[in-house]
């Protein structure tokens, strides 16, 4: 008995070790907060257009019986992180084919057309947020974030922050692999 | 007693709770308002996340108070109004976590620990390491001191 006694203090300093080594990990994120939408169907909204860009609105039915994957971007023309990845986004458009749909969070009309007139439109199509109720059901905590919709409507991948920066931009592409939105050998 | 005014001042301001919510968003109705306070109390700021978002200036902490509020007023119970948010959020937005397999370890380690250090203390204390006492002393031993203390004694 006081044999096996003698290993305890030994065993709760290797538990409490690799309690703490997992901690300790710099690619855990403590402040990454888990979307429960993944597997999920997209959640119930409709937007429509913002006044003044020719793009149309967004609503749920366009997320679904799709061809292919929607990529799904929260962008506001107030938010400098949005500006930066505009350009990501963009040639995910125009190199890898990718169908982008948009939801302008917040933002006052004319403020979001002039920021598209000058940076460009790769959007298909966009709604107008202006109240932030639709951003409540898809959870957000701020933009931009971005999702991945799989042609049946099911939220497939979830990204909060800027898709802007090497890691970030090999992660998404992994995910927008994985949902079948570009094939794995394009650049 | 421009002193006493003054006291009495600084301890009005004192008692002002510090809030976020604002007097556009509240409810009419004193008792709906009162119920959405306690449950913004029990909602946690996405943004910031180690406050409440009755206290949290965040915008998203605003809408989520606004949202409670719609939800009250089309009459749901406050049981209700938090599955709500929670369908949408998730269980990181409730302050207190629900006890659940993937919350085991952080309701239960605490308790682990604190039972462990009381063991091993009650084990040290209560003398585990048990003091034997000596055997007695077999009567050729006594014979030995007795010669040795009256050796002693002679010498003296």
């Amino acid at each position: 008995m006081r044999r096996t006694l003698a290993f305890a203090p030994l065993v709760i300093a290797l538990v409490v070790g690799a309690f703490f080594l997992w901690g300790l990990n710099p690619d855990r994120d403590p402040n990454e907060i888990p979307s429960v939408l993944i597997a999920q169907p997209a959640p119930a909204f409709s937007l429509g257009p913002i006044p003044g860009v020719p793009a149309l609105g967004l609503s749920r039915k366009n997320l679904v019986n799709n061809e292919g994957p929607i990529v799904l971007n929260v962008f506001a023309s107030w938010c400098v992180p949005c500006r930066a990845e505009h350009s990501v986004l963009t040639s995910f458009v125009e190199r890898n084919g990718v169908t982008l749909f948009g939801m302008n969070y917040k933002d006052k009309s004319e403020d979001a057309a002039r920021w598209l007139a000058e940076l460009g439109n790769p959007y298909e199509r966009i709604g107008a947020d202006v109240s932030g109720r639709a951003g409540l059901e898809w959870g957000i905590s701020g933009v931009p974030e971005t999702f991945i919709v799989a042609s049946d409507g099911t939220v497939v991948f979830r990204y909060v922050g800027p898709i802007v920066g090497e890691t970030a931009i090999k992660k998404f592409k992994t995910a927008l692999v994985e949902a079948g939105a570009i094939k794995g050998d394009q650049n | 007693m421009k002193r006493t005014l003054l006291s009495i001042l600084m301890f009005a301001v004192l008692a002002l709770p510090a809030v976020a919510v604002e007097p556009d968003e509240m409810l009419l109705d004193p008792d709906l308002e009162s119920r959405a306070r306690a449950i913004s109390k029990e909602l946690r700021c996405v943004v910031c996340q180690n406050q409440d978002i009755d206290s949290s200036n965040a915008g998203v902490a605003r809408d989520l108070r606004i949202l409670v509020r719609e939800r009250l007023k089309a009459g749901d119970d406050d049981q209700e109004v938090i599955a709500f948010i929670q369908a949408r959020y998730g269980d990181y937005v409730l302050m207190r976590p629900p006890f659940k397999s993937t919350t085991y370890v952080l309701w239960l380690a605490p308790p682990t620990f604190g039972l462990i250090a009381l063991v091993a203390g009650w084990l040290v204390l209560s003398g585990y390491r048990s003091r034997r006492r000596p055997d007695a002393l077999s009567k050729e031993d006594e014979l030995l001191i007795n010669d040795f203390i009256l050796d002693k004694e002679k010498g003296e």
